[in-house]
């Protein structure tokens, strides 16, 4: 049943990505963004003549939440982003101050992309040895992992959404945020599952209804550690600035799905493939 | 010990992490009644001077380049024309010249380090507070290869023909002025060995140019006078002082063995910088209270000795950041306030139990259950986050992982969270109910 639930919206976010994509940052695609502060209010359009004047291309132009705009250029060299200077001093005098520029060479992404690849491998590599080791057992290992991957579908998904509606992006920071998530789902599995194995221990009994009492018992636990969790990340959604919004956008989605998925994930699998496993063994005799 | 001494500990502990806290200067400003104080309160870096022992340590924040302002560059070397055993010198070899001209440059901490991935070699420059980076960007990037060239040929057809004397044969560099013309020059010092070829290259062109070539640009072409033994010239030409020393610089800087090209740029303003650290510290605020009310309304009594572990978690990390030093970006402080919010965890997992044991038997003897019950999952659970949290660190610099960035300070920061909570999350509040349980049982005898 919820595993229903889980795979609605994880073809949510497949449907978004495959209909929209992702907006993907300079940090991949290589590319330029240059923040400017003005000093007086200036339309985007004007500006963007202005820029334009010095026969250089915007690939995108917005605003931020402190009013700056944050121009994109694709990969700059120095003599462009000097007719840049020079075209926005000629018509504005030191009316405005560049707040940033970050250039990225378009070599830089592939790297990234395989550094990530192989960090996210690692960690889920090294979770379900560990856990598999814990709790002397693959199964419990194997859907932990699993319903770490269901959080990493559903930020993924999410992202793409976001990405099309409110031009959240993948970026550095967003890949940062996806492996943080992975720790913090196995995090809360571990706990229901430290849960059962103790009931296990003392009273034995079925996995089905031992898990039952386990989410059970670990619930109120779950949600009021993400709850404060959430507090933080909310107050720095609203009132981080702009650089790091999309940053806790993902660490907060994240967490509500590694909250969800940790009784309504994880242990569904455990217990269906405990139950597979007694049929199996049945059916052999 | 009892739990009292250790809480009476922990507190002196924490005390003095408060003070490491402290910013530089402290501004006192209050006014009650009649009583006004305005005091300046300045806090004094440790410096310890005892016998043979000195110990110094400035207890200021170490900003990373997003907040303080600054420049992150990253320069790919181009080693195709190596052979693949001589790259690792050569890598290491740009990085110490490049080292060497940044160092000039009187920034603070520069940070400068290789990192190799996927066959590429690349060069990470970090300047903090660096203004011009556009000039920063051309000193660092200058090949400075140096080369005396012979002339073959004459009349309109002649050709530079490249010798063995380069500026690996150089000893030192410097500003001197041309005793002739008055003029500044640049006086050059051979090792040994460039000695020997010096002496043998102006002894076979006497009367011819030798031109000498800074970055394939011709810049003198003196005519030998005589065959020069003694390793010592001097490039003249028509310099100002302000060329004759940058060109000395880059001389004694050294020649980067490599050429390397600028792929990745970073710059943030220290405007930006100053701007977000002041909406992290608010955003941390603001989530702190609501984390610290909600606690209160939840487990009561319980709720408020987690408040203090949580804030006392606060104080220690911030002063352990400082004492490490961890350099701090905003994907750091992300990390810092994530860890706020996962350092109650513990308390709560061990509260939740405490609900359930407290049905079953005495408060005191279900408070110390619920501590060991709840340990396992504590350790286990934060085992898997810090497996994580060190994959993204990477602290062993292994090239197929993230090497620099904000990756790397959001992880350490984390780690580091976790670890202070477990320690505020189990020991101080454990402690702290031990004292307060105490209390409560001697009060209900009377």
């Amino acid at each position: 049943m919820y595993l229903v639930i889980s795979l609605l919206v994880i073809c949510l976010g497949a449907f978004s990505f495959l209909k929209w994509g992702f907006r993907v940052g300079v940090d991949f695609t290589g590319g330029s963004v240059i923040e400017y502060k003005f000093r007086d209010k200036i339309l985007s359009d004007e500006l963007t003549k202005v820029i334009e004047s010095s026969e250089i291309k915007i690939s995108s132009i917005q605003i931020s939440e402190e009013g700056n705009y944050i121009v994109k250029f694709p990969p700059l060299n120095d003599e462009e982003k000097q007719k840049i200077n020079t075209a926005l001093t000629e018509k504005l005098k030191d009316g405005f101050e560049e707040m940033r520029f970050e250039n990225v060479g378009p070599s830089v992404g592939p790297e990234l992309v395989r550094k990530t690849v192989v960090a996210l491998l690692a960690s889920a590599g090294i979770i379900l040895l560990w856990v598999a080791y814990q709790f002397k057992s693959v199964k419990f290992g194997l859907s932990a992992v699993l319903a770490m991957f269901h959080d990493s579908l559903v930020l993924l998904g999410a992202v793409a959404f976001l990405g099309h509606f409110f031009g959240a992006e993948v970026d550095f920071l967003f890949v940062t945020a996806m492996l943080t998530i992975l720790s913090f789902s196995v995090h809360d599995t571990i706990v229901v599952y430290d849960r059962i194995r103790e009931s296990q221990k003392k009273t034995g009994g079925e996995i089905i209804d031992l898990a039952n009492s386990a989410v059970t018992q670990t619930m109120v636990r779950s949600l009021n550690n993400s709850f404060t969790i959430i507090f933080m990340l909310v107050a720095l959604v609203l009132l981080g600035g702009s650089t790091v919004k999309w940053f806790a956008v993902a660490l907060l989605i994240g967490t509500i799905s590694g909250t969800y998925s940790s009784p309504f994930v994880a242990v569904p699998i455990l217990v269906t493939w405990d139950e597979l496993e007694k049929k199996m063994k049945r059916k052999q005799r | 010990m009892s739990p009292l001494k250790k809480i009476i500990v922990i507190f002196l502990l924490t005390f003095v992490c408060l003070y490491i806290d402290l910013p530089k200067i402290v501004p006192i400003k209050f006014s009650v009644g009649k009583l006004k104080v305005d005091k300046v309160v300045n806090r004094y870096d440790l410096d310890f001077n005892y016998w043979k022992f000195s110990i110094q340590k400035k207890f200021d924040l170490v900003l990373g380049l997003d907040l303080a302002g600054g420049s992150h560059l990253v320069f790919e070397a181009d080693l195709s024309g190596i052979s693949a055993e001589k790259q690792k010198t050569a890598i290491d070899g740009v990085r110490d010249v490049i080292e060497r001209r940044v160092n000039l440059f009187g920034v603070s901490e520069p940070n400068v380090q290789t990192s190799s991935f996927g066959g590429k070699e690349s060069i990470v420059v970090e300047l903090p507070g660096v203004k011009d980076t556009k000039q920063a960007i051309d000193i660092i990037g200058k090949t400075a290869r140096l080369e005396f060239v012979e002339i073959e040929g004459e009349g309109e057809t002649t050709t530079f023909k490249p010798t063995n004397l380069t500026g690996a044969d150089l000893k030192s560099a410097e500003v001197a002025f041309d005793r002739t013309s008055g003029k500044p020059s640049v006086s050059l010092q051979f090792t040994s060995d460039g000695a020997t070829k010096f002496e043998e290259l102006t002894g076979r062109n006497i009367k011819k140019a030798l031109p000498i070539l800074l970055d394939e640009q011709l810049i003198s072409a003196p005519i030998v006078q005589e065959k020069i033994s003694g390793g010592n010239a001097q490039i003249s030409g028509n310099f100002s002082m302000e060329e004759a020393k940058n060109m000395a610089i880059e001389l004694n800087a050294g020649a980067l063995p490599v050429p390397v090209t600028l792929v990745e740029q970073r710059t943030v303003g220290a405007t930006l910088g100053a701007e977000s650290v002041e909406k992290s510290i608010k955003a941390g605020l603001v989530g702190l209270m609501v984390v610290l009310a909600f606690m209160i309304l939840s487990y009561g009594k319980l709720g408020l000795i987690a408040d203090i572990a949580l804030v006392v978690f606060g104080i220690i990390t911030l002063a352990l950041y400082k004492l490490i030093p961890v350099t701090l970006t905003l994907p750091g402080i992300a990390g810092f306030l994530l860890s706020v919010g996962m350092a109650v965890d513990s308390n709560i997992l061990i509260f939740e139990r405490f609900k359930e044991e407290k049905l079953k038997r005495p408060y005191a003897d279900a408070l110390e259950v619920s501590f060991g019950r709840a340990w396992d999952s504590i350790r286990d659970a934060n085992i898997a986050t810090l497996v994580t949290a060190f994959i993204l660190a990477n602290p062993l610099d292994w090239n197929f992982l993230h090497t620099s960035g904000p990756v790397r300070g959001f992880a350490i920061t984390l780690a580091l969270g976790i670890g202070i909570s477990l320690f505020t999350g189990i020991v101080v509040s454990r402690n702290l109910l031990r004292v307060f349980v105490k209390e409560t049982k001697e009060n209900n005898k009377i």
